[in-house]
């Protein structure tokens, strides 16, 4: 397929992707906000999230005495491009250059996940942040089951789950990142509560219960989400999908990014549960969200962008 | 002027014969109803995203072409005489073009002024000589026909550089199959769904020659285009790509598009950007929606171009009064359908004829579009008369004029209920191994009460188009 569709289908992927997660982190951080938790640690967890999606320093710029709502920003500002109005926007104009390349009714659903979007946004008051969620997380389900029942298996399936499947181990990433930078720096040790909350924010709590019968501590958490091939969001299951896809795209270019996702594959597989404990684990987040990164380039140079004229 | 001509409703106050069966469904219906399911459509146009951005707003600013839901009806004996009437026409015209850019036969006989043609700037001296699959130049011409007071049809325009619109054509009747799908039990009207897999055969037929299982693309200006969502759906209706200018290359007089899997050839190229910005190296230098080296490739005959370039020397206002000459000239037949009586201000009796009837007259630029740079001498004021008056005294080979038509009107629905709308028609005739035309086209309304103007830049809407089936 065209070089230029498949970047669209692939940045439509991610797009959607993004809109998803941030709805989640958000909505576990509005969840938190309803336990009892003192001022100082409510602001940590809010400038956590605001690290792990790398939106602080343009929430800086947005608001340098910081008294502007946090979820309001990364739910609605349109001037930050990682917000999830401006993911869903940038989504659905990625899919309208593509729109011939994906079954109507998914470019149906995008479209009027947009337009309700923007209905959202002409809303006022504390309501509409909690609604936007709702309306992503429920669209993010039927854009996804549109995906796998009406699109052809071809290049364009393909180069979208690339994209979705990608975006997503970030995300997972990311929103593991966020709760284990907030509570490290708790003096008074792991905060049970708030890996519960992200728990369910992924309708992940029973699945943890049925895997672990234990309470909820912060290293099992992350064990799931990294490592288990059995978790569907988890970094591991997600690099199966990213290799499968690129599989079925490889052209004469991609064998050194497919190595890169392999060797990650490996680690994850291989690697030591120790690795995760509290102190150890930001900076092993840090290390995967630069292996991401860097897959990231590689299906870009592949595939996305165009060689020069001969 | 004449009492303009009623689509549905005779000269004894009753539906005509092809228009009883939705008659009478319309009289059981409230108006209520009708307008309730034109909010139904408008809701779904939406979501569809079958809009055209307005250029220069903000984000997503998009409009609907307003779309009315009562249908335009044609009796099936009508159509056939209508049908042949074109195929005449647009054989006649294909075979200007091709004579035009080879040996020029037409203007050797002295039955068009030369210089209307090779000064015309529509002319393209590039592709003088160079041939074209099966001598066939307009792939998909726009007719636009009008009926007038006397109830005949008339040829009002031809449009064969980008003719648009077909994809309102085949929306309009998904739409009214959607919201009424009890008419289409009662009245027995004529596929048009047919049409995307007719072009996509003749665009194969025209492939270069010895080409196995050709590549055809369309070419779009991209999505920002007005006219985006048309490109979009006709290519994914024929289920080709869908490529702007920066996703070809040429190579060795060759087109190439850029894939995931490395450079593909192409073989046949469905333009809808204009002959000036397709390739800069030969025309507007400019232009950064073609592909350098475009024509080098077309003169080589690697790639086909679909409309062929220099067609627009055959759809210009001052060519139009010859189409009858040609029909004769290139068919020894006399035209079906004809012209609207057009008088050529570059002759002198026409010019005084029409300098004496100005405030009875449409008066035309030779070279205007879209519905602008015209006069409608019954509608315009003293002043504008004057002035038009001295436009034309300083350049009259500019202009031409046709008698006001009273356009054909069809009930539609309006603020205050049904009323009666001027409407026009625009069937699309696809030239390949043979001529083929969908049934009916798109009938376009002048929305105003009065207007005739039915373009959708200016306020036109339009209206889905029932061709009767013989068994009706």
């Amino acid at each position: 397929m065209l070089s230029r569709t498949a970047d669209h289908l692939y940045w439509l992927g991610r797009y959607l992707e993004r809109a998803e997660t941030v709805a989640r982190m958000l909505e576990a951080e509005q969840q938190l906000a309803l336990l009892p938790r003192p001022a100082e640690i409510a602001a940590r967890s809010r400038r956590a999230t605001l690290v792990a999606l790398g939106a602080h320093e343009a929430y800086d710029q947005y608001a340098p005495d910081g008294h502007a709502d946090v979820l309001e920003f990364l739910a609605f500002d349109r001037g930050y491009g990682g917000s999830i109005v401006s993911c869903i926007a940038r989504a659905r104009e990625n899919a309208r250059a593509v729109r011939g390349a994906v079954a109507s009714e998914m470019w149906e659903t995008i479209n009027a996940t947009w337009l309700e979007m923007r209905q959202l946004e002409r809303r006022k008051g504390p309501e509409r942040t909690r609604a936007l969620f709702d309306h992503v997380r429920q669209r993010a389900h039927m854009i996804r089951g549109v995906t796998v029942v009406a699109m052809l298996r071809d290049e364009a399936f393909h180069f979208l789950r690339l994209g979705s499947f990608l975006e997503r181990a970030d995300g997972t990433v990311r929103l593991l990142d966020a709760r284990s930078s907030s509570t490290a720096a708790d003096p008074h040790g792991e905060d049970p509560h708030e890996w519960t909350v992200l728990l369910r924010t992924l309708s992940a709590f029973e699945a943890y219960r049925r895997l672990f019968r234990e309470a909820v501590r912060p290293q099992r958490v992350a064990e799931m989400f990294l490592l288990r091939a059995d978790v569907p969001r988890s970094l591991r299951r997600c690099l199966i999908e990213v290799r499968e896809n690129l599989r079925v795209v490889a052209n004469d270019r991609s064998a050194q990014t497919v190595r890169i996702v392999g060797s990650l594959q490996a680690q994850l597989e291989f690697g030591d549960t120790a690795e995760l404990a509290s102190d150890r684990l930001p900076a092993y987040l840090t290390d995967r969200i630069e292996q991401l990164r860097r897959i990231g380039e590689g299906i870009a140079r592949d595939f996305l962008v165009s060689e020069a004229v001969a | 002027m004449n009492r303009a001509w009623d689509e549905m409703i005779g000269a004894d106050g009753r539906a005509r014969g092809h228009y009883r069966g939705y008659s009478e469904w319309l009289l059981a219906q409230g108006t209520e109803r009708l307008a309730a399911k034109s909010a139904e459509a408008d809701a779904l146009f939406h979501r569809f995203g079958i809009t055209f951005a307005v250029y220069g707003q903000a984000e997503g600013t998009e409009r609907l072409i307003p779309f009315d839901v009562v249908p335009r009806v044609l009796p099936h004996i009508e159509w056939l005489h209508l049908e042949a009437g074109l195929k005449q026409r647009v054989s006649a015209l294909n075979a200007f073009i091709a004579d035009i850019y080879d040996a020029q036969d037409i203007l050797r006989a002295g039955r068009i002024p030369a210089e209307l043609v090779l000064c015309n700037s529509q002319y393209r001296p590039e592709v003088q000589g160079i041939g074209v699959p099966q001598r066939i130049y307009a792939h998909i011409a726009g007719i636009d026909v009008i009926r007038n007071a006397d109830g005949r049809f008339h040829v009002l325009e031809d449009n064969l550089r980008v003719p648009s619109g077909v994809s309102y054509m085949l929306e309009d009747r998904r739409m009214m199959m959607r919201l009424f799908p009890e008419l289409f039990a009662r009245c027995q009207v004529a596929p048009v769904e047919h049409y995307p897999e007719v072009l996509l055969a003749n665009l194969t037929s025209v492939a270069p020659r010895g080409v196995d299982n050709p590549t055809v693309v369309l070419l779009t200006p991209g999505a920002y285009n007005s006219a985006y969502f048309e490109h979009a759906f006709l290519a994914q209706q024929m289920g080709i790509e869908l490529v702007e200018g920066q996703d070809l290359f040429v190579r060795d007089d060759i087109v190439y598009m850029r894939t995931t899997r490395g450079p593909q050839r192409v073989d046949v190229v469905y333009r809808r950007i204009d002959d000036d910005f397709l390739d800069p190296l030969t025309f507007r230098a400019d232009s950064s929606l073609g592909v350098p080296g475009l024509m080098a490739a077309y003169r080589a005959g690697t790639v086909t171009i679909a409309n062929a370039i220099g067609t627009g020397i055959a759809d210009d206002k001052s060519i139009y009064p010859y189409v009858p000459e040609m029909i004769r000239f290139y068919l020894g037949e006399e035209p079906l359908v004809e012209n609207v009586p057009t008088r050529v201000l570059r002759d002198p009796e026409d010019l005084a004829y029409t300098l004496a009837h100005l405030d009875e007259l449409v008066v035309k630029e030779v070279h205007g579009a879209g519905g602008y740079g015209m006069l409608i001498g019954p509608m315009a004021s003293r002043e504008e008369l004057e002035s038009f008056r001295a436009r034309i005294i300083a350049d009259p080979a500019r202009y031409i004029a046709q008698p006001t038509l009273a356009l054909s009107t069809c009930p539609t629905l309006t603020q205050a209920g049904l009323a009666p709308r001027h409407i026009d028609l625009r069937p699309f005739v696809l030239s390949g191994r043979e001529i083929t035309i969908v049934p009916g086209g798109l009938t376009r309304v002048a929305l105003r009460e009065g207007s005739l103007v039915v373009n959708s830049s200016q306020g036109g809407g339009s209206k889905d188009t029932w061709v009767l089936t013989g068994a009706s």
